[in-house]
């Protein structure tokens, strides 16, 4: 970390690319908070949508685990 | 379940706790005097010969075909052996083998409906392997295949190949039909259909980054609790408490990641098969 100043861009950049895993955090969370909201008012349709709030998980989870990629390229393969 | 496992479960109790103790004791004794990140977090990807030191080819024995091998045969000894007795009232293992088979059956005539239980086979397959992949992974010690981007690409590729041929073949050029909207607006369709062409070509990319950052990114954090516990001398109960939680939460993980990528594996076969939207 000595006095290279291409690294402190680099740290940055991990750093910011982080926060898109948070973010992503929001998107997850409104899906399954939609879902339960759903399932709570027809309990009886609830069970055969699951498969459907897990592939919106896995697409909202998708775009986070991207950010959290490029973090770890710029921190270990840049 | 059986009288076998309450005298087992104080005795067990009582090992857990011992087990921790020791740990702690271990880690507060042989750890490092200075506080630093001594354990690197992702040390633990990396691929390395299992006889001598030289260069990898792809004949190579390596730790990743190593850990391969476990999976495969942790499936064979469950699915072939476990199921062996084909008895009336089954035995653990063979009841698992027969959730597992009901639980990806179910998942496939659902998603892709009776048609798609051709690939049945297919399906399950990549399930156990990438389950039982995940779940070997997470032992102490074990490498986890299925967090490497070479592993998953070869089986979202596989996914992406089978469902492409499998298009064209059943649909000829029909299999087009799934870019272009027929519901949509005229003058809309051909953005839709060039946006649906490239979220065409980007799946095998996002269902094979999905699965190895899933298990990546939880391997990287137990590591790295890892190395706190090891900085952090008297007070390092506390990141082995979060080490345990984080252990729960994986095993969690890595069941549905499994569960996902078969999931998108059978709406991508109901694309194939039934591609008029």
């Amino acid at each position: 970390m000595e006095g290279d100043i291409a690294n402190v861009g680099q740290f940055i950049g991990a750093g910011l690319a982080g926060l898109g895993c948070g973010i992503s955090a929001l998107g997850v969370g409104n899906v399954a908070g939609n879902f339960l909201s759903g399932a709570l008012r027809n309990p009886s349709a609830a069970a055969a949508q699951t498969a459907t709030m897990f592939i919106g998980i896995a697409f909202a989870e998708a775009l986070g685990i991207f950010s959290f990629l490029v973090a770890i390229l710029l921190m270990f393969a840049v | 379940m059986g009288s076998s496992t309450d005298s087992g479960n104080g005795a067990g109790k009582f090992a857990l706790i011992a087990a921790l103790v020791v740990l702690v004791l271990a880690v507060l004794f042989t750890g490092p005097e200075t506080p630093t990140l001594s354990i690197h977090p992702m040390d633990q990807f990396a691929v390395t010969p299992l006889f001598g030191d030289g260069d990898i080819a792809w004949y190579t024995p390596t730790n990743v075909t190593l850990w391969m091998l476990v999976a495969v045969v942790g499936v064979i000894l469950l699915l072939v052996v476990g199921s062996r007795g084909r008895a009336v009232v089954p035995s653990r293992a063979q009841s698992v083998a027969e959730l597992a088979y009901g639980f990806v059956h179910k998942m496939l005539e659902d998603v892709a409906g009776k048609e798609g239980l051709k690939f049945f086979p297919y399906v399950m397959t990549l399930f156990m392997f990438i389950v039982v992949a995940n779940m070997v992974g997470l032992i102490p010690a074990a490498f986890t295949t299925t967090s490497h981007i070479a592993v998953t690409a070869v089986l979202a590729l596989a996914v992406f190949l089978t469902v492409t041929i499998v298009g064209f073949v059943k649909n000829g050029a029909k299999f087009l039909e799934l870019f272009w909207v027929s519901s949509a607006p005229l003058v809309l369709r051909p953005v839709l259909a060039f946006i649906e062409v490239i979220s065409y070509f980007v799946r095998p990319v996002s269902h094979s980054i999905r699965l190895a950052g899933n298990l990546m990114a939880g391997h990287a954090v137990m590591k790295v609790f890892a190395g706190f516990a090891a900085a952090l001398g008297v007070a390092s109960f506390l990141p082995i408490l979060a080490i345990v939680a984080m252990y729960a939460l994986e095993l969690l993980v890595a069941f549905i990641q499994a569960y996902v990528f078969t999931i998108l594996t059978c709406v991508y076969l109901k694309d194939a098969l039934h591609p008029s939207h």
